[in-house]
């Protein structure tokens, strides 16, 4: 199914011009996306990477018909623009979200949770970069435990952030959604793939693509793509969708790769010491337990 | 035309049916609760086609309205109170994008002390969020109003959204008989929504977007220019309305008896009404006694409430509002509006109805007293005055 999406996804730009930085993962999570849902496709980004980068009058750089929300107002907003062309008598188009992770797991999760309850018809993408970048690289719910941002520094008292990551995947999948998936711009195939489905069922779809940012996570900008790859290969990300109230795994590593090599090779986890590591490795073994027991594959 | 007893929250989600909002975002918050349950039952008995969305927050249903008012949808939301400043990051998100949203706010007391009960410091805190804002003072009005706003909001030189105030459970609470104008008056008076300000499948849009220092202003001075079209635009609107239904009504502001009044109470909401009797009252002994009730804070009517007052001894301004550390903003407001115009006239400021503790015609008759012999700048009623800045 992957290859095929890829080979019918438009040719046509829906999102270029803008200001994202060099290797910006959440650009090209938008960017496919966008190639897959078409020129009906109505987005709405919220305060955040996207928007800031892309929505600078008169640099405006969406060709389809795009709007910012308020920054808690992704899913709200579109619920609004949803009825309201539907009340205008439009049928074929896609509303579509492209929140950040704060935009989701924080400040957005409330309109976020209302709009799957009332089960709108509505894709939700969440470009997960695991910290408030637009901002100048912040600790969100997102961000993974260890990780150095700006506001969890690196010392010899606390080694970066203490907080695990929020499971957004399984908290959309709690409120038994039609659709959900999690994704990683390291695999277009399968994210654009599971953009398609999205688009093909009715109600409320959630995919959360982790999109690296070099910038945040110290790594080269040609690395992104490379990185978002090793996130899977490594165990501490994994592809899976929720759907008809099963969890199923889309792809199972023969070995995992060194959580290690993984880590030291941004400058955010530069500082963690070897019982760190030991904390991230265990705590990864414990969620494919977990995974292993309960997902189909 | 057919007459029914209706609440002030009634009547206007009847005004609203006859609007036919195409989405109506709700969440309850007393003592609006009756708008958004009433308005539910419409849509179920096919009496009004709207999506009616069960929102999540007052923040979701503004947010959900603007996005709907971007689909070029008419979309209708309703609040009161602590909603009214939930939701406060998207008021000027609404009127920043021109979205023309009609929203009814239930004027209500905001925490703490935790309060349910009416005064108008929700909605005056929030004047400066680009919104227009009407204030009702009786059932008949709130329905005439909710009928008015879109026409009035969507007009094209305006494009602003519309906030109609109604004082919680004296008026939102209150029956009174009130006319209900036929379906068919309605359509004509008010037609479907049509904008450019929308998404456009032919001609994609890039709406909401940022816009830096070299350009900012300029949208910002936009913004101001429509809302302040809508002075003239109201007053079309009710002249229209007037050879429609019959009623009349008198632009930002209403006047009684201030052809020849000395001393004259400027007020706004259900107040106008007890003011009106005293006014009389005092006549009858010979005081020149008159009224104004402002209509419209925004716009704000200066050259009338200017041209009102020119010729009186003096005024007092009765509100259900304070700006801690100042005086009551709509007493601000006036004495901006006289201070332009070169009118020299005693002013004093009276606040009252706070938390929805009565005013009585004694405290007016007082009001009447006090500035007829001077008194204090700013004057809490039931507890005294101080002369802040005077």
């Amino acid at each position: 199914m992957a290859n095929k999406v890829a080979e019918s996804i438009s040719r046509e730009e829906f999102f270029y011009g803008h200001k994202a930085c060099a290797g910006c993962g959440g650009s090209l999570a938008v960017r496919a996306a966008l190639k897959v849902l078409g020129p009906n496709a109505v987005s709405v980004l919220p305060a955040g990477c996207m928007s800031a980068v892309g929505f600078n009058f008169p640099q405006l750089c969406f060709s389809n018909n795009s709007i910012i929300s308020t920054f808690a107002g992704t899913a709200s907003m579109l619920t609004g623009v949803e009825a309201g062309l539907r009340a205008r008598g439009f049928k074929d188009f896609t509303a579509v979200g492209f929140a950040g992770d704060g935009g989701t797991a924080d400040i957005g999760i409330q309109a976020l949770s209302g709009a799957i309850d009332r089960n709108d018809n509505i894709i939700y993408i969440c470009y997960d970069n695991e910290a408030y970048m637009n901002t100048g690289i912040q600790k969100s719910g997102l961000t993974p435990f260890g990780a150095k941002t700006t506001t969890t520094p690196a010392g010899s008292n606390i080694h970066g952030n203490l907080h695990n990551k929020k499971n957004m995947f399984e908290i959309a999948a709690a409120h038994d959604i039609p659709y959900a998936a999690t994704a990683s711009i390291g695999n277009i195939p399968d994210f654009i793939a599971k953009v398609k489905k999205a688009s093909q069922i009715k109600g409320t779809k959630y995919i959360h693509v982790i999109a690296p940012c070099p910038t945040g996570w110290g790594v080269a900008p040609d690395q992104t793509v490379e990185i978002a790859k090793e996130v899977v290969e490594s165990g501490l990300w994994y592809l899976a969708e929720y759907e008809n109230g099963t969890f199923k795994l889309n792809y199972k590593p023969k070995e995992f790769s060194s959580v290690e090599a993984y880590l030291k090779k941004q400058g955010r986890f530069k500082h963690l010491t070897d019982d760190d590591i030991q904390i991230i490795t265990a705590s990864r073994d414990k969620k494919w337990e977990y995974i292993n027991r309960t997902f189909e594959l | 035309m057919s007459k029914k007893f209706l609440s002030g929250n009634e009547a206007f989600a009847e005004g609203i049916r006859l609007a036919c909002p195409q989405v109506i975002s709700a969440y309850p918050i007393t003592p609006q609760t009756i708008v958004v349950e009433r308005l539910s039952e419409m849509v179920e008995d096919g009496s009004l086609s709207a999506e009616y969305v069960h929102v999540e927050s007052e923040h979701s249903a503004l947010s959900c309205a603007i996005g709907a008012s971007a689909a070029g949808a008419r979309a209708f939301t309703a609040t009161s109170s602590q909603g009214l400043l939930y939701m406060a990051e998207c008021l000027y998100y609404a009127s920043g994008g021109r979205f023309p949203i009609v929203m009814m706010n239930a004027d209500r007391s905001t925490a703490l002390p935790w309060n349910i009960y009416g005064d108008q410091r929700d909605s005056l805190s929030q004047l400066d969020s680009g919104w227009i804002q009407a204030y009702a003072e009786n059932a008949q009005e709130a329905l005439d109003l909710a009928l008015m706003s879109y026409k009035i909001a969507e007009d094209k030189r305006v494009s602003t959204p519309y906030m109609a105030n109604l004082d919680g459970f004296v008026l939102t609470h209150t029956y009174e008989t009130v006319d209900i104008p036929e379906r068919e008056q309605a359509d004509k008076f008010l037609p479907a929504y049509e904008t450019d300000n929308r998404i456009d499948f032919d001609n994609p849009k890039n709406m909401a977007f940022s816009a830096g220092p070299d350009t900012n202003y300029i949208f910002k001075f936009k913004e101001h220019e429509g809302i302040l079209a809508a002075r003239d635009v109201i007053n079309e609107t009710e002249k229209e309305f007037a050879e429609i239904f019959g009623r009349e009504y008198s632009g930002l502001i209403e006047k009684y008896r201030t052809d020849d009044a000395e001393y004259i109470i400027v007020t706004l909401g259900s107040i106008a009404g007890l003011c009106r009797e005293t006014a009389d009252k005092l006549r009858e002994s010979g005081v020149k006694a008159g009224v104004v009730r402002i209509r419209y804070m925004r716009p704000f009517p200066n050259a009338e409430i200017a041209e009102v007052l020119r010729n009186a001894k003096a005024y007092a301004v009765l509100e259900k509002d304070i700006s801690f550390g100042n005086e009551g903003t709509v007493f601000t407001n006036v004495n901006s509006a006289l201070k332009k115009a070169g009118v020299n006239v005693s002013g004093y400021n009276f606040i009252g109805g706070l938390g929805g503790r009565n005013i009585s015609a004694g405290d007016i008759e007082n009001i009447y007293n006090d500035i007829i012999n001077g008194t204090d700048s700013v004057n809490f009623i039931g507890i005294g005055g101080e002369d802040n800045g005077k």
